[in-house]
């Protein structure tokens, strides 16, 4: 499967805010839903996203069982500088997933 | 009118059913939330201004409702929002989410998705630069899905 | 509202065409419209890049993969999900795109069918149905689905369930009014498979048709049943020119 669908503007003017957005593949399993057994299904959740711009840190999530299933984050950054933009998300066992974009100012 | 007014309000009780159900087993609370909301404020008193919580009033379906929070700021080194956080009263647990901005973020504002058990209010909570909160609440109502499944 | 507005300037545009059938999307709020139109906020769509993956992998030990005999799917598949259900001469019997789907595994992959609602199999329905977006429904005019066809039709009428209702009366009767708090569509199956957010998945026609008989307080038909196809024909007639959106995304 797919882990995230991820809007990074490919070029912006200088001083340019720009917005990034994320749609994440996951199922944020709560830990309070019972299963098709009645038991509950074991909590399984996106714990953290951050947005890095060419090594810094300009946004961060903490993320808790209320946020829907395919977490979705739309934010903004002023593009001053080209470089990369990467964004990196945790679930709670220690995986961490990232994805990458280049982006163009002038 | 071809349904008549009787069967109508059983239909919408049996289907409304799982979702109270749902709500009954739910664990956050009013004090819970508030609770919640003086650990992040540390006790501080935030202003009822220059922060918006958008959010649909009416939500179809609870487990995936937008919410977009806006808190006018410069964004500038000396004067930016630091952290947003989002409380509700109604789910198991109080707290929702928690971002943290920058300067260059440029502008005061995320959106995401959240899961709603039941109508209640919800509660987003702006720290700034310069310590001080801002806060802004809407209640929403949240209506039971039609036709699930079990 | 906001909402209320956007959904009647839909409805008096539909009806200034003469057309007065309307899709399960204009009875949706704006929110969950935004979310269906942005391909990038829509979950369905990584039903759509899963399904694109299948279609290149090999399945079964014929070593073949969907893409190994029809080739480019944007090219082969574009319309397909328009006209199905359809007539298969093998088994003299209507199917639908998850049967085709599971009968291309079992006679020419030499594969194991994928059971109801699995995420490959919906992965790859969903990717072989957006192929179709865009495009009018146009159902398979064959006369040897006249049995389906009359079947369906009749079963939309159908009284079920404890509750005593047919499709009918809530979708063509009721339709636009509200049941607990929600509106009633038309219950046009455009852009299926959807994602639900009552499910918080991908989810099939025949999962819908199931949610809504247990809704009835009926016992819902079996998964593939002669019963369920029969009513996916007849509403790929009720809806034949209306607009394919798979994939949908329905609260």
């Amino acid at each position: 499967m797919a882990t995230a669908m991820v809007n990074i503007p490919e070029t912006a003017a200088p001083g340019e805010i720009v917005e990034i957005k994320i749609l994440i593949s996951h199922p944020m399993e709560t830990g309070f839903r019972p299963g098709m057994d009645g038991k509950l299904l074991p909590r399984d959740i996106i714990r953290s996203l951050r947005c890095e711009y060419d090594g810094e840190t300009v946004f961060t999530a903490e993320l808790h069982p209320a946020i829907a299933a395919n977490p979705f984050f739309v934010f903004h950054l002023r593009a001053d500088r080209s470089g990369e933009i990467t964004l990196v998300w945790a679930d709670e066992k220690g995986n961490e997933f990232r994805q990458s974009g280049q982006i163009t100012v002038g | 009118m071809t349904i008549a007014a009787s069967r109508r309000r059983v239909l919408a009780l049996g289907l409304a059913a799982p979702l109270m159900l749902l709500c009954r087993r739910a664990g956050a609370t009013p004090e819970a939330m508030a609770a919640a909301i003086e650990a992040f404020t540390g006790g501080g008193t935030p202003a009822e201004s220059g922060i918006t919580l958008d959010i649909p009033l009416l939500v179809e379906n609870g487990n995936s409702v937008p919410i977009t929070v806006s808190v006018e700021s410069a964004m500038t080194e000396e004067d930016h929002v630091e952290e947003i956080a989002v409380f509700n009263e109604a789910n198991p647990l109080p707290d929702v989410v928690r971002v943290r901005l920058t300067p260059r973020s440029s502008l005061g504002r995320f959106q995401t998705r959240i899961r709603l058990a039941g109508s209640q209010t919800i509660v987003a909570v702006a720290r700034m630069s310069d310590g001080s909160l801002r806060r802004a609440a809407v209640s929403v109502i949240v209506t039971a899905p039609a036709c699930r499944e079990s | 509202m906001r909402g209320g507005a956007a959904a009647l300037l839909l409805i008096a545009a539909t009806m200034a065409s003469g057309d007065e059938r309307l899709s399960g999307t204009a009875f949706m709020s704006p929110e969950t419209r935004a979310m269906q139109a942005d391909d990038l906020a829509n979950p369905g769509m990584f039903a759509v890049l899963e399904g694109a993956r299948l279609w290149e992998e090999t399945a079964g030990v014929s070593g073949r993969s969907c893409a190994g005999c029809h080739g480019d799917a944007a090219e082969t598949m574009k319309g397909v999900a328009a006209r199905y259900p359809a007539f298969d001469e093998a088994s003299n019997a209507a199917v639908d795109l998850t049967a085709r789907v599971n009968l291309c595994r079992t006679r020419h992959q030499d594969a194991d069918p994928l059971p109801p609602e699995d995420p490959r199999l919906l992965a790859l329905t969903t990717f072989i149905g957006h192929q179709s977006r865009g495009q009018k429904i146009e159902p398979d005019p064959d006369p040897r689905l006249q049995p389906w066809r009359e079947l369906g039709a009749r079963l939309f009428r159908t009284r079920m369930g404890q509750l005593n209702f047919s499709c009918a009366n809530c979708h063509d009767d009721n339709a636009g009014r509200h049941l607990a708090g929600n509106p009633i569509p038309q219950g046009h199956a455009t852009g299926y498979p959807i994602y639900r957010l009552e499910w918080q998945s991908m989810g099939s026609l025949q999962r819908r048709f199931r949610n809504c008989l247990v809704g009835v307080r009926a016992e819902p038909f079996a998964y593939g049943s002669r019963e369920f196809i029969a009513l996916e024909l007849f509403l790929a007639d009720r809806a034949a020119g209306m607009t394919i959106e798979t994939p949908a995304v329905r609260p």
